[in-house]
């Protein structure tokens, strides 16, 4: 459990057993899907927060796109979105639904896809 | 950088949003040196007009200051453009176009996390510019194909054999060739990627 250098923990958080201090929710990735959440807004959140609340009234993004549409780095969006969801105004999810996680058919829905685009 | 959409409006265009069947959220990386075609390739495949985010390349200590809007006037931004394609059954698979500099290389790890592989694109007039990229690949265990993108000029007097020694290339990786501006010769190369990722895990679970 010691040594390995800073970076990405071995296992996703998503995967871990949990433990002492399982924290509230997912690292949010790139591919985590967010949607707006049902709590209403609330008075003084920060321009920034805003706009992204704005921007997902629409639908669901993927968060790098909701970090494109707002022209803000990665790392904010992953600090927004998450402070966001820990107060329900914001749904995050993982990139693959953890039913499907390992699934062996992913890679053949991906190729067979890809070969519907053909034309 | 000067090939990335320079301008995307923060009120999304219509079908920017995911649609509602979209379940589970893939990604490829389109990697290689400077010009080599990724942003053609991702556009040509790409059903969303490609989206860009500017990255630090010391990420993690950006974050808190850019969201105050005060950015340390030495830190050196890059642009990573990506495209979307919805797929048959409600897979949604991304393309992100990453640039192999080994001074990438945290920028890298980040974009890497999670990728089912990457597909590397070299251009056979400067194949040795295609070697970083091929080691950050190899490095990070990413599965991975190699597309040579063909450019007019290119020499064509160079047998697969030769190329695959020249890029020290493993007998199982896929090698083919594509136009970068064609959407079948791109969804090809994928499929070249695709096609080993799926042979590679039955193998491993036979
Ligand atoms: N003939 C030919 N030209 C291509 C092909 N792919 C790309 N090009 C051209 O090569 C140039 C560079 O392509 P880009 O897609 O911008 O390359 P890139 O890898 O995104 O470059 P950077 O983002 O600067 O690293 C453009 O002018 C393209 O039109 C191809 O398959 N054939
Ligand atoms: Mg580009």
């Amino acid at each position: 459990m010691t040594g390995r250098p800073a970076g990405r923990p071995l296992v996703p958080a998503y995967l871990s057993t949990g433990g002492v201090a399982r924290p509230s929710r997912p690292q949010l990735e790139r591919l985590s899907v967010l949607t707006r959440g049902d709590a209403p807004v609330p008075a003084g959140l920060p321009a920034a927060a805003l706009a992204l609340l704005d921007v997902l009234e629409g639908g669901a993004l993927a968060l790098v796109e909701a970090a494109a549409l707002l022209r803000l780095p990665v790392s904010a969006v992953r600090v927004l979105a998450a402070d966001l969801a820990d107060r329900d105004l914001v749904l995050a999810r993982a990139p693959i639904p953890p039913a499907d996680r390992f699934e062996p058919d992913l890679l053949k829905r991906v190729a067979d896809g890809l070969r519907a685009l053909k034309h | 950088m000067a090939s990335a959409p320079s301008s995307t409006s923060a009120s999304p265009a219509d079908g920017i949003h995911l649609p509602d069947t979209a379940r589970d959220l893939v990604k490829i990386l389109v990697a290689g040196p400077f010009g080599v075609g990724k942003t053609t390739l991702i556009d040509s495949v790409s059903e969303i007009r490609p989206l860009h985010t500017e990255e630090h390349l010391s990420e993690a200590s950006a974050s808190v200051d850019d969201l105050a809007g005060v950015r340390d006037k030495t830190t050196t931004t890059v642009a990573i453009d990506f495209g979307r394609v919805s797929l048959a059954g409600g897979v949604v698979l991304y393309l992100f176009g990453t640039p192999g500099q080994e001074r990438f290389r945290s920028l890298w790890d980040d974009i890497a996390y999670g990728a089912l592989g990457a597909l590397v694109l070299v251009d056979s007039r400067r194949i040795d510019a295609s070697f970083d990229v091929l080691g950050l690949v190899e490095e990070s265990g990413l599965p991975y194909a190699v597309a040579f993108n063909a450019f007019p000029d290119a020499p064509r007097h160079y047998g697969e054999a030769q190329l695959r020694r020249a890029l020290d290339l493993e007998p199982g990786t896929p090698m083919v060739t594509c136009d970068a501006r064609d959407t079948n010769s791109s969804v090809d190369a994928l499929l070249a990627l695709v096609d080993h990722l799926i042979a590679t895990q039955e193998a491993v679970s036979r």
